[in-house]
């Protein structure tokens, strides 16, 4: 071999090995990782995930923030009108409320007042805590005297808190024949008659209950000011948007599985098998589909609520539960219709006629051939029907038929706002803010669904 | 297309006969019957009632009764309600029943009464939803890419977004009470009919916008449209004569959902405005409990729903003569 064919092989070789080098440094882009990359490329539903993971993330850690009660706190007599508390001065706290019962009409206002300083005296040499005093009443009457402190774990007597023993060892000495003794004389009749604490919250499940002392430990009771104003029971409307937040994650989250595991199933299976069994079903779908849902679901979950006792008592569903496996009814024809036209679609195609052949059983070939073909268009739909069921949601809760107070959704703060509505207050900021919170989540929802349908749209390939 | 009107109407049957049935039976099943209420009545008057209203029959009978043109009832409702009326001869033949919670009434003449409240305000949201909708959705695609056509395009997306009762909030804040334009409430002005029908229709002109505009833009590009600007047609007749009857198929197509959804819609946006509509019957009849009321409205819609679907689906045939009915 001469030196100038070596030299001629070398340089071929060389010229093979940059030729792979550079073919494998090409990647071949997966459908995943196109649709992945155009998403991204997209302004509008980028910006639409983030928010969206943001409200989901503010969502299911809503007990850790330090916000005020979502809960009407039950203080004062009189109403609270809905406020719009600038945004520096404090607005609700949790509570521990002494409550005292006036056992014979207090004589004269005056005597009141001095008896509710009297109290607030007691409990603050038994505390070290300034409390507020409220007045309850009944029919006009007054009955009660609350003496009110900011909520705190060493005073809940649920918490193994001594504060009913320090404040009645306080008041034996200045209590006589049921009389409360006042400094500068005079007497009022009255009992103690308990203590009440309110860390204004409704029963919450395990996981919530961590995140809420976690939240204790962290802000002890520091917590914001009302940032957005109260409502007109005095409730946080911050804390409310952030709590009925919650309920619209959860209608998404189960809206989302009965889509998935009814919808396709049903869909997979009717497109599969074709012939009358597909007739079948899909007219199964049809005639649902013309019923006007919303009527048949308020119907039943009027009946529903009739048997809301047996329910809890024998299956352990509570009214919420039942609630979310209605409105999940509703979601999954248009997914099942959408997945049998995909299954069709593909069903004659190559590869699955390849996997027949290979001896791959029905539920094989759907499951790893059939199914994760679907699962672009399965996605796309489920980003459309998510928006669609946190309507319905907010429409029934709206109507007073969805969830029920204390909890708070979305749909019962928009008909909390109407109601309070009047010519000669304008509460104009319980209208707007839950209506920015609903409307800009539908829009992220609806734009992001847009933008993932453009995404996983062979077509638009580029 | 007799085939095809026929083969609907029988699935029209299956599906009222299905509404009827399962809430039939759902509806008996609650415990302690309609009548049940805090007061414990007189164990006479009791009877009576569940004479009148046929509980005492066995299941079968009541369902059979509710449903058929026969009537089971041997004038006992007339010995028992006192009315002089042949109560109740079943739903197949247009009679839906004595209403549970208002006395004297009828479930048709409930519905008789709030039915037209609920069409005028209905028809008046969708008419404007398709005229708004409709001349938006033009202007939008032939103006493309300009500003208006950025507008139109960012209020339909936020008009489908936004939920109705929202915006009716909203409006309510900015026009009846900042500004004392509009009443927030009431019925029998014309100027109550304003706000509800706009709120109501809003999401629908939104989305005819939308199915217009890339419908205008499709046909736009289409061979016979260039034919017909090429041989000196004015713009306006290419637009209105060509371009509509082709871009508008979308629209109608449309029509069948968004009647549905103005009646769901309703219910809400009747009960925020207070109009006495059947929305308004239907929310108070579920939160009362009054289950023939209920479910005469849920029967009354789902027949309406299917006759507006049926009418835009031979609407289409009739505008495009490439799609058969019987071949669907």
């Amino acid at each position: 071999m001469s030196l100038s064919t070596q030299r001629r092989a070398l340089e071929l070789s060389g010229a093979l090995d940059t030729a792979l080098a550079e073919a494998a440094s090409v990647r071949g882009q997966g459908l995943w990782q196109d649709a992945r990359r155009r998403l991204h490329a997209n302004f509008t539903a980028r910006w639409s995930l983030r928010f969206l993971l943001v409200l989901t993330f503010v969502a299911l850690l809503a007990p850790l923030w330090p916000l005020p009660s979502p809960m009407a706190l039950e203080l004062a007599e009189v109403p609270q009108a809905p406020r719009f508390i600038p945004p520096w001065l404090p607005g609700w706290k949790h509570r521990v409320t002494l409550h005292f019962h006036l056992t014979e009409p207090v004589e004269s206002r005056e005597l009141l007042f001095r008896a509710d300083s009297a109290l607030a005296g007691i409990v603050t040499l038994a505390t070290r805590v300034q409390p507020e005093v409220f007045h309850g009443s009944v029919e006009g009457r007054l009955e009660t005297i609350e003496v009110a402190l900011p909520y705190r774990e060493e005073f809940d007597p649920q918490r193994g808190s001594n504060i009913e023993e320090l404040v009645r060892t306080q008041l034996a000495g200045k209590i006589e024949n049921g009389r409360l003794l006042l400094r500068n004389g005079g007497a009022v009749a009255l009992a103690y008659a308990g203590v009440t604490a309110q860390n204004g919250y409704w029963e919450l499940n395990r996981i919530d209950q961590l995140l809420l002392d976690l939240r204790y430990n962290l802000f002890q009771f520091h917590q914001t000011n009302s940032w957005l104003g109260t409502d007109a029971k005095g409730r946080d409307l911050l804390a409310r948007v952030v709590w009925g937040s919650r309920v619209s994650l959860q209608v998404a989250v189960a809206a989302a599985l009965v889509s998935l595991v009814i919808g396709v199933v049903w869909g997979s299976v009717a497109g599969w098998l074709g012939g009358w069994v597909d007739t079948l079903m899909m007219r199964v779908v049809d005639v649902l589909y013309s019923i006007p849902f919303l009527f048949v679901v308020i119907f039943v979950i009027t009946i529903l609520s009739q048997y809301r006792a047996e329910l809890a008592e024998n299956f352990g569903i509570g009214h919420l539960t039942a609630f979310f496996a209605v409105l999940g009814m509703v979601t999954w024809l248009s997914m099942a219709r959408v997945v049998r036209g995909q299954v069709i679609a593909l069903k004659h195609q190559d590869f699955v006629a390849a996997a027949r052949l290979l001896g791959a059983s029905h539920t094989r070939i759907l499951w790893t051939h059939l199914l994760p073909n679907c699962l672009g268009v399965v996605i796309v739909y489920l980003t459309l029907t998510i928006p669609s069921v946190m309507l319905f949601e907010a429409f029934l809760s709206f109507l007073g038929l969805g969830v029920e107070p204390p909890r708070v959704s979305w749909g019962l703060l928009a008909s909390d706002s109407l109601e309070a509505l009047n010519p000669l207050a304008t509460t104009w900021w319980l209208v707007l803010w839950p209506a920015l919170a609903m409307g800009s989540t539908l829009l992220a929802l609806n734009a992001l669904g847009d933008g993932l349908r453009d995404a996983l749209d062979p077509k638009l390939r580029s | 297309m007799i085939r095809f009107l026929a083969r609907r109407f029988l699935w029209f049957g299956v599906a009222v006969l299905a509404v009827v049935t399962v809430s039939f039976f759902l509806m008996r099943s609650v415990r302690g019957g309609p009548f049940s209420t805090e007061r414990a009545l007189h164990p006479a008057i009791e009877h009576n009632l569940a004479a009148r209203y046929h509980l005492d029959w066995p299941l079968w009978k009541q369902y059979l009764q509710y449903i058929g043109p026969l009537n089971l009832d041997e004038g006992r409702a007339r010995l028992l309600g006192g009315d002089g009326s042949d109560l109740f001869g079943g739903v197949l033949s247009g009679d839906l029943g004595p209403s549970y919670r208002y006395r004297d009434y009828t479930v048709n003449a409930i519905l008789a009464q709030s039915l037209p409240v609920s069409i005028a305000l209905g028809a008046l949201a969708l008419s404007w939803a398709l005229l708004l909708g409709v001349a938006a959705g033009i202007a939008s695609a032939l103006l493309r890419g300009g500003a208006l056509d950025a507008v139109v395009r960012l209020t339909a997306t936020i008009g489908i977004a936004l939920p109705n009762f929202v915006l009716a909030g909203l409006l309510i804040v900015a026009l009846c009470f900042t500004s004392t334009w509009l009443p927030p409430a009431g019925w029998g002005r014309l100027e109550h009919l304003v706000l509800p029908a706009f709120v109501l229709g809003a999401p629908f002109a939104a989305y005819v916008a939308r199915l217009t505009r890339s419908g205008v833009l499709e046909v736009l590009s289409q061979d016979y449209v260039r034919t017909a600007v090429a041989k000196g047609m004015p713009p306006r007749i290419v637009v209105f004569r060509h371009v509509l009857r082709g871009a508008l198929l979308p629209v109608v197509s449309y029509m069948g959902p968004a009647a549905a959804g103005v009646l769901t819609g309703s219910l809400v946006v009747e009960k925020i405005f207070a109009i006495p509509g059947t929305g308004t019957h239907f929310v108070n009849s579920a939160l009362n409990r009054d289950y023939t009321l209920a479910m005469g409205v849920t029967l009354l819609y789902t027949v309406l729903v299917y006759t507006l679907n049926l009418v835009v689906d031979v609407a289409y045939t009739l505008l495009d003569p490439r799609i058969s009915l019987d071949e669907a």
